[in-house]
């Protein structure tokens, strides 16, 4: 167990913190059809684009991420939302037939 | 995310404590709940649904929607005795998601070669497990077939209410266990937890076999779990 939660999102989270860095968390919180990523996967995101976890089979997260870094800027939090019924999200590549939503918000 | 709760809820997952984390849609902000902890009305009842199901999700409560994120601890399965059933165990736990550690005094059968990359102890049970302890989220399968090692992490496996409890043995070494135990003062009802003959009944006969038949029936024990009712619970 200790090796896994080495590189647990939320345990990174807690450290980058406690280095002083900004920090945003990205959580699935609904997914319809097949998502890649269960409801309550986390990928958290530092200020410089560093990441960890994540909340799609990587399909998404390069979307994700440059949302993180303006809600980090702003501190309002964000939904985002990826499927196959939106042209984007076709774009960022979530082929797999899956819909998910996504949480973005500021640690601290 | 409030860097409390943060903090919290990493200290609740590194204890191996189930806890939840709730988000609170509008706005944004969140608390943690521990598997136990006093939460009135219906958000109590979506808890203590998330605890016993292991699912996040959105719940909508008198028109505010809230995030439950619940962690459970990850399953972990102690065996006890490092023979060639726990040599064929380790890998297939570990496939199958399991944290899987294997206890044996006896240094003949504990060497690191026959276990390479897996978490063993070549001591007595009552030492690791004073400083590691038992508790619900774990399985313990006793299989060296020797009651001077296999007895007490059987009884310290039952006082922690562990989900899975299992013993190899034949219904006779079985009875005599039994014996054993009720004149140490368990109770009937505790002793009826152990899984003996361990495994599910599958005819394995080799050892490989066995550690399916074992390893099917601590799935079978963990998915089909009973929680402690409500949202009280130890």
């Amino acid at each position: 167990m200790p090796e896994q939660f080495s590189d647990d999102p939320l345990k990174v989270a807690e450290e980058w913190m406690d280095e002083g860095r900004a920090v945003a968390v990205a959580t699935v919180v609904e997914t319809w059809g097949s998502a890649p990523r269960p409801v309550g996967s986390h990928l958290v995101i530092d200020g410089d684009s560093n990441f960890e976890g994540s909340v799609s089979g990587g399909c998404v997260e390069g979307a994700v991420i440059a949302d993180a870094l303006d809600v980090i800027e702003t501190g309002e939090p964000k939904m985002l939302e990826f499927g196959v019924a939106d042209e984007t999200a076709w774009r960022v590549g979530l082929s797999c037939g899956g819909r998910i939503r996504v949480y973005v918000e500021r640690l601290g | 995310m409030d860097p409390h709760s943060l903090k919290r809820l990493n200290s609740a997952r590194a204890a191996r404590r189930a806890v939840a984390l709730v988000t609170e849609m509008d706005s944004g902000r969140d608390r943690v709940v521990e598997e136990g902890d006093l939460v009135a009305g219906d958000l109590g009842e979506a808890l203590a649904k998330a605890f016993r199901t292991g699912k996040s999700g959105m719940v909508e409560i008198e028109g505010g929607e809230f995030f439950i994120n619940v962690h459970l601890p990850p399953p972990r399965l102690v065996v006890i005795g490092a023979v060639h059933i726990s040599q064929a165990m380790a890998p297939m736990a570990r496939l199958a998601g399991y944290d899987i550690e294997i206890i044996d005094p006896r240094t003949a059968f504990a060497t690191p070669e026959r276990f390479e990359g897996f978490r063993l102890d070549a001591e007595w049970p009552e030492t690791v497990l004073r400083d590691r302890p038992l508790d619900r989220y774990c399985a313990l399968c006793a299989i060296t077939h020797d009651p001077k090692i296999d007895d007490f992490p059987l009884k310290a496996a039952l006082a922690a209410e562990c989900f899975y409890v299992g013993a190899l043995g034949s219904r006779k070494t079985h009875g005599k266990r039994v014996e054993r135990l009720l004149a140490e003062g368990l109770t009937q009802q505790q002793i009826d937890r152990i899984a003996a003959p361990i495994g599910l009944d599958i005819g394995a006969s080799s050892p490989a076999e066995i550690a399916v038949a074992i390893l099917a029936q601590v799935i079978e024990a963990f998915r089909k779990r009973e929680i402690a009712g409500g949202s009280v619970s130890g």
